[in-house]
C-alpha cells in the first residue's frame, strides 16, 4: 500500500430534524460503495452501529438547535470535527422548525403536549453557523444528492466544492421548462431561490416553493410585487417567504414587510 | 446469578467504565448501552430488574418536539401535504397522502379512477424504498452480525448490490411520480401537478420486473434467518381495504373484533404523553396495539395475490405472524407485494383528462388515514371557509407503537436474563429495531440501562 495513510474520518450527526438529509447519502444507490471505498464512516448512526471516536476529518451535521441539549452537543461536534459541512434547510438556516421563532412556544407546546411541563425546548430553532463555525453549507430541504456527492468529492480531493449560487430561474432554462410565471401565470419563488434541485417544480407545472432558499442578493421586492399583480395576497406572501427557509436573511427580511 | 458487576456501565463498544452507585437505591446494578444504531430518530431504553423480575421498561425519545400540528394553523390547506412530508424523510409520501385523503374527505372530495393508481403507484414507491432500506440496512445486519451493511458488502458484494438495485428502483418510481424521492413535490390536494405519460411508466418496466426477482430471492433469503421463538399475543391493528391489500385507504380493523370507518378512530384510539418522552403513546380502549408489516399482514393476507402467498409460505410464513423478529420476512413479502401492484397499475394505466380534481375550500373537518409502511398515519384537520387550517391532529404508527415496543421489551427481557450482557443488549436493539421505529416521526441513538434492584 503506497503511503498506507488511513482513509479520512467521515461522520453524520442529526439535531431537530427528520433524517432525509442524512438519507440522500444511503440514497446514492450506485456511489455509496464506492464512497464506503474512499472514506471511513466513522459516526453515521441512522447507517451504522460501529461507532470510530473522533477527532473526524469531516462531519455532515443535520438539522437545527432546538433545545439546551442539543446547543450544547454541536460544540462538541465541533471540537472533534476537522471540516464542518451543515446540510439541508434545517442545518443551514433553522428549517421548517423556525417557524416558531415567530410564535408563541409556550403556546406551540401547550397545542401539541397535554403537560407541557414536561418538553423541554428552545424558543428559537437556529442554524449551526448560530453555534459553532461552519466551514461550508449546503442548502435544500432536502439537499440534492447530486450536490452532496460533489461536497464530498471536494473533500476528498481537497478543493472547493463547485455549487452554484444563482437562482432556479437559470435551471429552468438549462433543463427547457417554459417559464411557469410568465406564461402560466403560476406564481414561483424560483427567481430569488438558490439553484440546486434542478428546478423540479416548474417541470411538474408548479412553482418554486423555495427549498433551497435565498439566491444571492435577491430582489424579493421586485418578485412579490409581481406576486401581488398575479393576484396573490399579502398573507399568502407571508406564508411563502416564511416556510422552510422561514430564518434565512432574504426571505425573513422579505416575509417581515407582508405581516 | 447474573454476572453483572454492581455499578458497571457498559458502552456500545463494550468497554466497561465504573459508574458511581445511585444514593438510595442499595445494590443497584447499571448497564448502559451507548448508541442505537441503524433507527430513525433518537432514544433510549430504560429497564428496571428487581430480584429477577423486570419491573420497568422506559423507551426514553430525545427527538426534540417538532410542533408541527401548531405549525399547520393558519396555513392553507394546500400547503398542507408539502409541509407534512417536512415530519419524516424516510416516508413523506405517506404523511402526503393521509393529509391529502383527510382533506379531501373534509371537502367531500373522493379522488378515484386513475389519480387514485397514481397515488397508489407513488405509495408502492415509498414502500419498497423504505422497506429496502430497512430489511437490509437497517436489520439485516443484526441477523448476520454486522455493524452495518457497509462491511456485510465487504464479505457479500452481490448481495449488497442487489439490495441498492431494489432500493434505487423504489426511489425512481417516487422521482418519477414525486419530482424527487425525498419530500416529493407533484401531490396535492385533489391529486397531482402533473401526471405521467404512458410512455414514462412504461419506460419502468423493465426495472420493476428485475426489482420483482430480487424481492423475491429477498424473501427466499431472509425466510433462511434464524428467529428467536417469540410470539406476543398483539392486537393487530390495520386498514384493510376491499379488493386490496391496504397502502391507500380503507376501514380499521383488528383481530379482536374493531371494525370501524377512519373517521371513528378518536372515539376508539387515545393518545397520552408519558414524562420520559417528546413522543405520545397511542392505546386502544386503554391497551396497546400494534401497527405496521406485522398487522397488515395478518389481519389481510387472504388479500395478497397468490403468487406472493406462496412466497410468503416457502419463505416460512404461515397467514397469521407474531413474531416480530419476523417482520423482516413480512417486509420483503410486502416489497415483493408492492412490485407487483406497480407493475399491474402500470399496465392498466391511461392517461386521466386532468391531473387533478378541482377543489373549493370551505368550513369543514375530515379525517384520513394511509398504511406508512411502519403502520397507519392518522390525520385530521379542521379549516375554515378560506381553507386556512383552524386545527390539526397526527398520529404517527411509530408513537402508537411505542407501548406495544416496551410490553416486547418486557417480555423479552424477563425471559432471557440469562443471557451475558452483550448479547442481552444487542437483541434489546434488535427487538426496538423490529419495528423500524421511525422515532423522528413520533417526535437515533439509544441508551440501554438496566438496572438491578435488590
Amino acid at each position: 500500500m503506497p503511503g498506507k495513510r488511513s482513509k479520512p474520518k467521515l461522520a453524520v450527526w442529526k439535531f431537530a430534524s427528520c433524517d432525509g438529509c442524512q438519507l440522500s447519502l444511503l440514497d446514492c444507490e450506485d456511489e455509496l460503495l464506492a464512497l464506503a471505498g474512499a472514506v471511513k464512516i466513522a459516526n453515521f448512526l441512522e447507517a451504522s452501529s460501529a461507532v470510530t471516536p473522533g477527532p473526524y476529518d469531516r462531519s455532515l451535521v443535520e438539522g437545527s438547535i432546538t433545545t439546551p441539549h442539543d446547543a450544547e452537543r454541536i460544540q462538541a461536534v465541533r471540537k472533534n470535527s476537522r471540516f464542518l459541512v451543515a446540510i439541508g434547510a434545517c442545518a443551514t438556516a433553522g428549517g421548517i422548525q423556525a417557524l416558531r421563532n415567530f410564535a408563541d412556544v409556550e403556546e406551540f407546546t401547550r397545542i401539541v403536549y397535554a403537560r407541557p411541563e414536561y418538553i423541554q425546548t428552545l424558543k428559537h430553532s437556529t442554524a449551526i453557523a448560530e453555534h459553532v463555525k461552519v466551514d461550508f453549507e449546503l442548502r435544500g430541504c432536502p439537499i440534492s444528492k447530486g450536490q452532496l456527492l460533489e461536497v464530498v468529492s471536494a473533500f476528498l480531493h481537497k478543493r472547493k466544492p463547485n455549487i452554484p449560487q444563482h437562482s432556479v430561474c437559470l435551471e429552468c432554462k438549462v433543463r427547457g421548462t417554459v417559464c411557469v410565471m410568465v406564461a402560466q401565470g403560476i406564481p414561483c419563488l424560483g427567481p430569488v431561490t438558490q439553484a440546486g434541485c434542478g428546478a423540479i417544480c416548474p417541470a411538474y407545472q408548479r412553482g418554486c416553493y423555495g427549498c433551497f432558499g435565498p439566491q444571492e442578493n435577491p430582489n424579493t421586492v421586485a418578485l412579490s410585487a409581481w406576486w401581488t399583480h398575479l393576484g396573490v395576497g399579502e398573507a399568502a406572501q407571508l406564508r411563502a417567504f416564511r416556510t422552510y427557509n422561514a430564518a434565512a436573511g432574504a426571505f425573513s427580511k422579505e416575509a417581515a414587510r407582508h405581516v | 446469578m447474573s454476572k453483572r458487576s454492581v455499578g458497571q456501565k457498559i458502552n456500545s463498544l463494550g468497554t466497561a467504565q465504573n459508574e458511581p452507585q445511585k444514593p438510595g437505591i442499595p445494590n443497584s446494578k447499571t448497564i448502559q448501552v451507548g448508541n442505537l444504531a441503524r433507527v430513525e430518530g433518537e432514544g433510549a431504553l430504560y429497564v428496571r430488574v428487581r430480584d429477577n423480575q423486570v419491573e420497568e421498561v422506559r423507551l426514553n425519545i430525545f427527538e426534540p418536539p417538532r410542533f408541527f400540528e401548531a405549525f399547520l394553523r393558519g396555513r392553507s390547506f394546500a400547503e398542507v401535504p408539502d409541509i407534512t412530508a417536512r415530519i419524516c424523510g424516510i416516508c413523506p409520501v405517506a404523511y402526503q397522502m393521509s393529509s391529502c385523503q383527510a382533506l379531501e374527505a373534509a371537502l367531500g372530495l373522493e379522488v378515484g379512477g386513475q389519480l387514485k393508481a397514481l397515488r397508489r403507484l407513488l405509495y408502492c414507491g415509498e414502500w419498497i424504498e423504505s422497506h429496502a432500506l430497512h430489511i437490509y440496512f437497517l436489520h439485516l445486519p443484526d441477523f448476520l452480525g454486522y455493524p452495518d451493511s457497509v462491511r456485510l458488502a465487504q464479505d457479500q458484494p452481490e448481495l449488497v448490490k442487489q439490495a441498492l438495485k431494489l432500493k434505487k428502483t423504489g426511489n425512481e418510481l417516487m422521482t418519477l411520480l414525486g419530482g424527487r424521492e425525498i419530500h416529493p413535490i407533484n401531490v396535492k390536494v385533489g391529486g397531482f401537478y402533473r401526471v405521467p405519460r404512458k410512455a414514462e411508466l412504461q419506460a419502468m418496466q423493465d426495472r420493476l420486473e428485475q426489482a420483482r426477482e430480487i424481492a423475491y430471492q429477498t424473501v427466499r433469503f431472509v425466510g433462511g434467518l434464524d428467529f428467536p421463538d417469540f410470539e406476543p399475543d398483539y392486537t393487530f391493528v390495520s386498514l384493510r381495504e376491499e379488493g386490496a391489500y391496504p397502502i391507500l385507504q380503507g376501514r380499521m380493523v383488528s383481530n379482536r373484533g374493531l371494525d370501524i370507518p377512519v373517521a371513528a378512530f378518536e372515539q376508539h384510539f387515545h393518545e397520552e404523553q408519558v414524562a420520559h418522552s417528546n413522543a405520545l403513546h397511542a392505546t386502544l380502549e386503554g391497551q396497546p396495539y400494534l401497527v405496521g408489516p406485522l398487522a397488515r399482514y395478518s389481519l389481510n393476507f387472504d388479500q395478497l395475490p397468490a403468487s406472493v402467498q406462496a412466497a410468503a409460505h416457502a419463505a416460512g410464513l404461515r397467514p397469521i405472524c407474531r413474531n416480530p423478529f419476523q417482520s423482516i420476512v413480512v417486509r420483503a413479502v410486502e416489497t415483493l407485494y408492492a412490485c407487483e401492484e406497480a407493475l399491474r397499475i402500470i399496465t392498466a394505466y391511461e392517461e386521466p383528462d386532468a391531473p387533478s380534481m378541482p377543489v373549493v375550500p370551505k368550513a369543514s373537518s375530515g379525517a384520513g388515514c394511509s398504511e406508512a409502511p411502519r403502520g397507519i398515519l392518522y390525520h385530521h384537520y379542521q379549516m375554515d371557509e378560506q381553507g386556512l387550517i383552524a386545527g390539526a391532529r397526527i398520529v404517527p404508527p411509530t408513537s402508537q407503537n411505542l407501548r406495544m415496543i416496551e410490553d416486547d421489551l418486557r417480555q423479552f427481557v424477563a425471559a432471557h436474563l440469562e443471557l451475558p450482557k452483550p448479547e442481552l443488549t444487542l437483541r434489546c436493539e434488535q427487538t426496538i429495531r423490529n419495528y423500524d421505529p421511525c422515532i423522528s416521526c413520533a417526535t437515533h441513538f439509544l441508551r440501554l440501562t438496566v438496572e438491578h434492584v435488590h
